[in-house]
């Protein structure tokens, strides 16, 4: 790759994957794999893991890594379920986000105030907010009507969901054609404008204004600096401890927002075990993204679309395992011209490996879409590691005034 | 001096606890219950020689998790990665002695092998990642647990070593009464005392030995004091960061085994109880890494798991354990670094003095 411009390295990248994802489509022999129905739902079902993948940029970028967005997330799940449930779902919404705060204003205290190990305290969050979370549901929703032990009365009413018709329908349209990467794109943006909630779009803006707020603003700069160099940031007069609470308050809200997305818009009500780890893979998307909203949202459009696959037809793993494979055959390709042999070898036999599965199995199983998320942060990891930059003093304790 | 020393460091531990007795409290007081009543049935219902017994095991198991945990936070690694160790490490231990038929004095060992080896081998993707790739620990051995538990879903759901072993659920060949665990009707006739105990023990011991009265163990404290000071001492980090990691995944793969080899169903099922890594974590913390501390804190957790269970008929939700669970692991790590905030302030102060002293009398 030697284009200049960033914008059109990403574009590049986008139609190079949608070609290889066409191929697999055809390949496969499932249209499903880009229709309509698979791109909205993998639109849906990105948005929790791109808010909790969000959340954890925004503590991380203060400098406090956040392993306890699970538990703010399944806090918030709690909150969406007994306000949504009461008083209707932007109710909801709100308790959501206060119910995510308040765990992270608990993990703030724990981290920045009294400085303690970071991963242990958010590991500490996630067993206080799931037992918080249970014994609370039990009290609010055991005894009350369409309610039980572990799951809340519906919530009432529905979060209003945009469709529009004269773009979605003819897009679906031509995606039912099956014409090579013309319809693959066209059920793509057709899925984008079919059943979109108000909370996807509050996602996509929210994520535009992390990147402003963080990168064009002064209050940005501050708090980055807060994770950057915090003792640098001391001297020029920025109040680290405060910008690293408001950094950890958001990313709670964020991850309580995500929360709010599972019980309102993914089921309509609160149910016990609804986050399924996918605060964890928001945190795999921030890495993805290399802790960059960019990055960290397209991070998460992959990893909901391969979690959507689980739930479709099974010919959908065919050609996700086919794409996997292609996408590190090529990868394998550019890494060969700039010169990184080794890892480009091993992308090289791991997918014709993943070719060979492809072409010696007619059935694959839904557990291969289950971990491919993790193999891909792995993946990730283990080859561009030198690449990645977190935030320099991310998972340190920090005490005011304790460099000179 | 040392009983000082032991009172310090039971202090923290202690405070945290009695910490964590007030936030229930308070909490219980909030929502109505009578708080000495649900207490007393907690203290009753977890006495009975039934409960005792349960305790005992699950306490088994959560010790072994914890020494798992301890050994690496030993060298400032954190192995959050027991959970995926484990059942992996079970799911094959439990399919290979399912598949035995032979005397327990040779099915047992294989199996505790079979466990420790793929342990072993699960963390060692996580080592070899930090050692040569420089990956985080937490976070590859976070993906990793994920990645065991699609792993053991498509073999025992797709494999035909998933077989239907209980009742509506599927899991590995049940395990011939040969390649059990004797038990002890110690506590209660009705239940027993699984034999892992004594294997519990014994990797406390050793746990306790190889640290404190080996090179190695020696090496890996240092290591976790100081790296830079370590490596400057001819200790080989990276080594020690694989070997470290090796021996806790080896550790973490027989969690499982209490439960397999001595309850029913015998059989690694899908049902399988899960997260004992992440209480190895918490009881790793609280018993200071220790192992008497571990094995305080783990028979602490198994009560408290064990005596909730009464509480769902007393009407208050049993998760109200968790919630204590989660407030000790929190106030035992604040009450530590404030312990250690206090420690350097008064090391520096007495450094002070000192100097201060020496400086008057010179001039």
């Amino acid at each position: 790759m030697n284009t200049k411009s960033p914008s059109i390295r990403i574009f590049a990248f986008f139609i190079s994957a949608m070609t290889l994802l066409s191929i697999s489509r055809i390949f496969a022999d499932t249209n499903d794999l880009t229709s309509r129905g698979t791109m909205a739902a993998a639109f849906g079902l990105a948005v929790p893991i791109g808010l909790a993948g969000l959340g954890g940029l925004w503590s991380e970028r203060a400098g406090i890594v956040n392993i306890g967005l699970e538990g703010m997330m399944i806090l918030g799940t709690f909150g969406a379920g007994w306000a949504g449930w009461q008083w209707g779902p932007w109710a909801g919404v709100l308790g959501a986000v206060t119910f995510g705060m308040l765990g992270a204003l608990l993990f703030a205290i724990v981290t920045v105030s009294f400085g303690v190990d970071q991963i242990i305290a958010g590991t500490a969050i996630n067993i206080l907010g799931l037992g918080l979370a249970q014994f609370l549901a039990k009290l609010a929703f055991s005894n009350a009507p369409g309610g039980g032990q572990s799951q809340s009365p519906p919530v009432k009413g529905l979060l209003p969901s945009v469709t529009i018709d004269f773009i979605a329908d003819p897009l679906n349209t031509l995606q039912q054609k099956g014409w090579f990467v013309i319809s693959d794109l066209a059920g793509m943006f057709s899925g984008l404008f079919y059943h979109l909630s108000y909370l996807t779009i509050l996602t996509v803006i929210l994520f535009v204004l992390t990147g402003w707020t963080l990168w064009r603003t002064s209050f940005g700069l501050r708090l980055r600096s807060a994770g950057e160099s915090p003792s640098a940031a001391e001297t020029l007069g920025v109040n680290v401890i405060r910008y690293k609470y408001i950094a950890v308050i958001i990313s709670g809200s964020l991850a309580g927002l995500a929360g709010a997305y599972l019980a309102i818009v993914g089921t309509n009500v609160y149910r016990g075990g609804q986050t399924a780890g996918r605060g964890y893979i928001g945190l795999a998307t921030m890495i993805f993204g290399n802790w960059r909203p960019m990055g960290t949202g397209i991070g998460a459009t992959v990893f909901g679309y391969i979690d959507t696959l689980q739930l479709r037809d099974n010919a959908n793993i065919r050609g996700l395992v086919l794409f996997g494979a292609l996408v590190l055959i090529a990868l394998a390709f550019l890494g060969l011209r700039s010169g990184v042999r080794a890892t480009s070898l091993a992308f090289l036999i791991i997918g014709s490996a993943l070719v060979g599965g492809f072409l010696a199995s007619t059935n694959m199983a839904p557990e291969v879409a289950q971990v491919a998320p993790y193999v891909t942060t792995l993946l990730v990891l283990a080859t561009a590691s030198q690449r990645l930059r977190p935030p320099a003093t991310a998972g340190m304790a920090y005490r005011k005034g304790e460099s000179h | 001096m040392n009983r000082q020393k032991i009172l310090n460091s039971l202090a923290a531990p202690l405070l945290a606890v009695a910490f964590s007795l007030v936030v229930v409290t308070i909490i219980l007081f909030a929502f109505g219950s009578n708080v000495f009543e649900v207490f007393n049935a907690m203290a009753v219902y977890g006495t009975s020689p039934r409960s005792l017994t349960l305790m005992l095991n699950l306490a088994t198991t959560y010790y072994i998790s914890a020494v798992a945990v301890a050994i690496g936070f030993k060298m400032n690694l954190f192995n959050i990665g027991v959970n995926g160790q484990y059942m992996l490490g079970g799911m094959c231990a439990a399919a290979v002695a399912g598949s035995l038929n032979l005397p327990g004095v040779v099915a047992i060992p294989i199996t505790i092998f079979v466990a420790i080896a793929v342990g072993a081998a699960w963390a060692g993707v996580a080592a070899w990642l930090k050692s040569a790739r420089g990956v985080s620990e937490v976070i590859s051995t976070i993906m990793l647990n994920f990645i065991a538990l699609g792993l053991i879903s498509y073999t025992i759901i797709r494999t035909n070593v998933g077989r239907p072993a209980a009742l509506n659920v599927r899991g590995t060949e049940i395990i011939p009464p040969n390649g059990r665990m004797v038990g002890w009707n110690l506590l209660s006739p009705s239940i027993k005392v699984y034999g892992f105990i004594i294997v519990a023990i014994l990797i406390g011991v050793l746990y306790w030995f190889v640290l404190n009265r080996t090179v190695f163990g020696y090496d890996l404290r240092a290591s976790g004091l100081s790296a830079s000071a370590a490596s400057a001492s001819g200790v080989n980090s990276k080594r020690m960061v694989v070997i470290t990691m090796l021996i806790s995944g080896g550790i973490a793969g027989m969690v499982g085994l209490p439960d397999l080899l001595g309850n029913d169903p015998y059989s690694y099922t899908l049902n399988f109880p899960s997260g004992y890594g992440f209480t190895g974590i918490a009881i790793a913390l609280l018993g200071r890494n220790n192992p008497i501390g571990i094995a305080f804190g783990a028979i602490l957790w198994a009560f408290l798991d064990v005596s909730s269970q009464i509480l769902d008929i007393e009407n208050v939700p049993r998760e109200i354990v968790t919630i204590m669970q989660g407030v000790i692991v929190l106030a035992v790590v604040v009450a530590y670094e404030l312990v250690r905030r206090n420690r350097v302030k008064s090391e520096q102060q007495n450094v002070g003095e000192a100097l201060a002293q020496k400086e008057s009398s010179a001039s």
